[in-house]
């Protein structure tokens, strides 16, 4: 029952990942990534990462991805040609990452196929929430706070680079 | 029956790999970006999977740590995209090519 929801979820994932790269208007590729961070947040729940899952949809789905189809829809672009002239290096390169991850696979995937066993994220009763603030605001605080402060580094910028005429006025 | 561990890592490398080729291949900065999304979440998949698997929370809280850090990029990057169309009124890559030598 389990494999059939991973395989189910991972397919779908791979197909989505698959179109944001391939579909040809912006537009469709953000709808499509939409589709994949559903179905991750499925995939999350059936790895019992239960808040994980809620935080995916609310700041995934519901806070990024709105603001990429807001400046999709602000910028409304013109078509143009769909890949780079680079794609030959590309086309090599993820060759190269292909064949090296078949390889890596094949060489290892044999010995000992590990199973993520268990469902004890959720440790003495504590929910799966309970736990991640339990270790995120003893061991992490510092990282918590640094991660606040990015986000407020982030926010600044964010208001300073699309401000309209900055330059224009001091030049 | 459970899902091994090694089928999560395979999902998140064909992730990842597919955000490569994105980030490579693509001319438009939008779709660059979202890419760049596509590799945070194939991380973030294989956080979650080693973090069910050692039984430990740890690293479920360093997902969180990468959504925070992956909110900041969007919202610098979109920035960024609209100071750029507001230079260029275009947003290929090709069209930006001051950095060059």
């Amino acid at each position: 029952m389990e494999q059939v929801f991973f395989f189910y979820f991972a397919f779908v994932i791979a197909a989505a990942a698959v179109l944001v790269v391939v579909v040809r208007k912006p537009i469709y590729s953000a709808l499509a990534l939409l589709v994949m961070f559903f179905h991750v947040a499925g995939l999350y729940v059936t790895l019992h990462a239960e808040f994980l899952a809620a935080v995916q949809i609310i700041v995934y789905a519901g806070a990024i991805l709105v603001l990429y189809l807001f400046v999709v829809m602000l910028l409304n672009l013109r078509q143009d040609d769909r890949y780079h002239r680079q794609w030959p290096t590309a086309a090599a390169v993820g060759m190269t990452l292909a064949i090296e991850a078949v390889i890596l696979t094949v060489m290892k995937g044999w010995t000992a196929p590990v199973v993520a066993t268990g469902t004890e994220t959720t440790v003495g009763g504590i929910s799966n929430t309970g736990a991640i603030g339990d270790v995120l605001y003893s061991t992490y605080l510092f990282p918590f706070e640094v991660a606040s402060l990015i986000l407020l580094v982030a926010m600044i910028g964010a208001i300073v680079l699309a401000k309209k005429d900055v330059g224009e006025r001091e030049a | 029956m459970t899902v091994p561990l090694s089928y999560y890592l395979v999902l998140s490398g064909i992730v990842f790999l597919t955000g490569v080729v994105g980030v490579l291949l693509r001319r438009n900065i939008i779709i660059i970006l979202l890419s760049v999304e596509l590799m945070l979440n194939a991380t973030n998949i294989n956080f979650v999977a080693f973090s069910q698997y050692f039984h430990d929370v740890a690293g479920q809280v360093f997902v969180f740590f990468a959504l925070t850090v992956a909110a900041a990029e969007v919202a610098v990057g979109l920035a960024i995209i609209i100071a750029l169309y507001r230079a260029k009124s275009a947003i290929n890559i090709d069209e930006f090519q001051m950095l060059k030598w």
